[in-house]
């Protein structure tokens, strides 16, 4: 068979039953092998970042790695944000590229550019492959680094020739990787460790990241809480990796977090990371950050130990072992009722500090719109939401509530714009029995809309939730309360393009809405069509996300909404 | 471990590309180099590389934990002083009229340095040494006019002796 051919049969063993692409001249013979058979469904994206976001919600929803295809040059440089975000947010992505001829390399040909030169800082490996001898060994090798130790992107790039090049297939049952040693258990005494430190606390708290849903460890997790009555804190990669209605659940903290959970985190006097890396989104000021607290950091990814805040008692390791052992052994040290007092002063803080936002009557709130999608959703398990990035998806943070992991799939590390659309696609690709929502700004909607095309034809329907304020709405807050409110290129216009008019012309249904009264029966609407729809939720631009911690402000420094400063607002 | 300067030995597999995922780890990270050797070794599949690293900014144990995620990197180990040899390779191409050749012979001779060419008006020294040797030559030789200096930079291997492999060189994951 020829290379193409052996890229296929290669993915149809690692069970991919998916991939995410767009063809071109130098992956030519992969779409024709394609066109001969193949048991993998190609969904065809109308842009190579599309492809890209596609496989990495494919990958979050289904915890499998994603995979997406592009030809040489402009492809392959489209794929390079995907590649990029899933190299923050430690999504498995295997990223398959064309490249002009071998002998061609190098020569500057017609859309020639060296991919895995360019995404060497962006990918845990990569692979040009240069006999098509290697191909299967190449393609075991990138799906087993993707998917093993710390989870992240790789990158083969398949010259043509190599693509069209004989050779007899045998796909291998092992990885010779000499290189590639993940931790394969925690060390025991480490965990032992942990387990004193978290049983001596007084006020411990589980500081909970992305980690703990690669490691599909989630279960552990719960155990781990409820063994010792431990509160959680989430961050928002990992928002629904521990039930939010959970009572012993203690919000997400960071720059947009409720002031109670950046205070049960900062005040805490044991804090037990377990898959999350101290960001500085998180932190805050780093130096001010959770003052005198112990740390315990639990991690597969042993340079994330004591990167940005030290670690007291480092443990290395694969999480679902890791958090399944030192349940264990807090189970045999732990002191019931030790916590009560700690989680009664969370709980007091909690009715102290509630996310608040102005009520004013006139036009309709963001916020409004999350609290409602909230609402029409309570109860389902089968509503999985995206995000673009910006405020609207600080406000889906905060408001919507997520009992299950992978429900909720976000651009966290590099706030990637229009994430949103295409990572709902790949979800829906991933969980087709699912209500996929995508929470949008207005902003991060123009960057991918042209994916409605794809969301249409290729018959994976899902909801896209516009809170359109006409703005680069994080971008005008950010120069109004730190560019004494000199509004610079930020003025998007919620008319211009009419979106449910551009969801029409797509195939989808397009709504509109312009007050709070017909909110509730579009958005029901949408969810209920089974089709592609667009919601145009016509929002307040004045409107800020608090709370808020300033960049590079202690934690503690929690900037919440005033009142009166939107009395003033209103006044002008 | 306080020490601002550190050597580091990396194997790593002979691959294309391997060295350049290292070196541009080591720039995006905004870790410095002082100097950088690589070579073959006694497996014709395997690289070394000895590094000398600033460590000002960054704590070594950070920069041998990224160094080790790389797919590449086969072991990642410091050369502790005292526990291991480093040496250094330079040719110094030193101005050298005939009323000054006796002198720089004599100097060279001092430091084990072999006169590698000779011309009308300069000399050309080959010098191996540790990189403090080639650094005291090198100043002893430039008030005479030092044209063209090449160093390799730094390459170590752990001490043969007992004593020091039974104090066993740390190997860091």
């Amino acid at each position: 068979m020829t290379g193409a051919d052996a890229i296929l049969r290669a993915l149809e063993a690692e069970g991919v039953e998916v991939v995410f692409g767009l063809p071109g001249g130098s992956i030519l013979p992969l779409y024709d092998a394609m066109a001969r058979g193949t048991t993998v469904r190609h969904v065809l994206a109308r842009h190579e970042q599309g492809a890209g976001h596609m496989a990495e919600g494919y990958a979050r929803a289904s915890g499998r790695v994603g995979v997406a295809i592009a030809t040489s040059g402009p492809g392959a440089t489209n794929l390079v944000t995907p590649i990029a975000d899933a190299w923050m947010d430690s999504t498995p992505l295997v990223c398959i590229t064309g490249q002009v001829r071998s002998s061609l390399i190098g020569t500057d040909a017609f859309q020639e550019c060296d991919i895995t030169g360019i995404t060497i800082p962006i990918v845990k490996h990569s692979w040009l492959v240069q006999d098509v001898e290697e191909l299967p060994h190449v393609l075991k090798a990138a799906f087993h680094v993707a998917r093993t130790g710390r989870c992240g992107p790789v990158l083969v790039d398949v010259p043509r020739d190599v693509q069209e090049a004989e050779l007899d297939f045998s796909y291998p049952d092992e990885v010779s990787l000499p290189g590639w040693k993940p931790p394969r258990r925690g060390n025991s005494r480490q965990i032992a460790a942990a387990a004193q430190a978290v049983a001596a606390a007084e006020r411990p708290i589980l500081y909970v990241g992305g980690g703990v849903v690669n490691a599909d460890a989630t279960a552990e997790l719960r155990a781990l809480a409820e063994t010792a009555r431990i509160p959680v804190v989430t961050t928002l990669m990992a928002k629904g990796a521990f039930p939010e209605s959970h009572e012993l659940h203690a919000g997400s903290p960071g720059m947009h977090g409720p002031k109670w959970s950046n205070w049960a985190l900062n005040k805490a006097d044991v804090i037990v990371a377990v898959g999350a890396r101290f960001d500085d989104r998180v932190t805050g000021k780093v130096s001010a950050f959770a003052p005198g607290a112990l740390v315990v950091h639990l991690d597969i990814d042993a340079a994330e130990i004591s990167k940005i805040r030290h670690a007291d008692v480092p443990v290395v390791g694969p999480l679902k072992p890791v958090l399944a052992e030192l349940a264990r052994e807090l189970g045999a040290r732990a002191l019931p009722g030790r916590t009560d007092a700690w989680l009664a002063q969370i709980a007091q803080w909690r009715e102290q500090f509630p996310l608040r936002y102005g009520r004013d009557g006139g036009q309709l709130k963001p916020q409004r719109v999350l609290e409602t999608l909230r609402d029409l959703t309570a109860g389902r398990d089968d509503v999985v939401w995206t995000t673009g990035v910006g405020q609207h998806q600080m406000w889906a943070m905060q408001y919507l509530e997520c009992d299950r992991p992978r429900s909720f799939i976000t651009s966290g590390g590099l706030g990637t714009m229009g994430y949103g659309v295409p990572a709902a696609i790949g979800a829906k690709a991933a969980r087709p029995d699912a209500t996929v929502v995508c929470v949008d700004g207005d902003g991060c909607f123009q960057m991918t809309s042209q994916e409605l095309a794809t969301a249409v034809l290729e018959e994976l329907p899902i909801v896209v939730v516009i809170v359109n304020n006409g703005y680069l709405g994080m971008v005008r807050q950010w120069q109004d309360m730190f560019f004494e409110e000199r509004f610079s290129q930020i003025h998007l216009t919620h008319a211009v393009p009419d979106y449910a008019q551009l969801a029409r012309a797509y195939g989808a249904v397009g709504l509109t809405v312009e007050s709070e009264e017909e909110l509730e029966g579009a958005l029901a609407e949408a969810l209920a069509c089974g089709r592609t729809a667009v919601v145009d939720c016509r929002v307040d631009p004045r409107e800020h996300c608090f709370p808020m911690i300033p960049a590079g402000a202690a934690a503690l420094d929690v900037i919440e909404y005033a009142p009166e400063r939107d009395a003033e607002a209103l006044a002008l | 471990m306080s020490a601002r300067r550190h050597t580091i030995s990396v194997l790593l597999e002979n691959k294309p590309g391997a060295l350049t995922r290292v070196t541009s780890m080591f720039a995006r990270r905004g870790y410095n180099i002082e100097s950088l050797a690589v070579g073959p070794t006694e497996r014709h599949d395997v690289s070394r590389i000895t590094l000398r690293v600033d460590c000002e900014n960054q704590p070594l144990e950070q920069i041998e934990k990224q160094m080790h995620k790389l797919v590449n990197v086969l072991r990642v180990q410091e050369l502790v002083p005292g526990e291991s040899i480093e040496r250094e390779l330079a040719l110094l191409k030193v101005a050298a009229p005939p009323s000054a050749r006796a002198e720089l012979m004599a100097l060279g001779e001092v430091f084990n340095a072999r006169v590698a060419d000779l011309g009308p008006d300069s000399i050309v020294f080959e010098l191996t040494g540790s990189p403090e040797d080639v650094d005291a030559f090198e100043e002893l030789v430039r008030p005479h006019g030092l044209r063209e200096l090449v160093r390799t930079g730094r390459i170590g291997l752990t001490r043969a002796a007992r004593g020091a492999n039974r104090s066993r060189p740390k190997v860091l994951v």
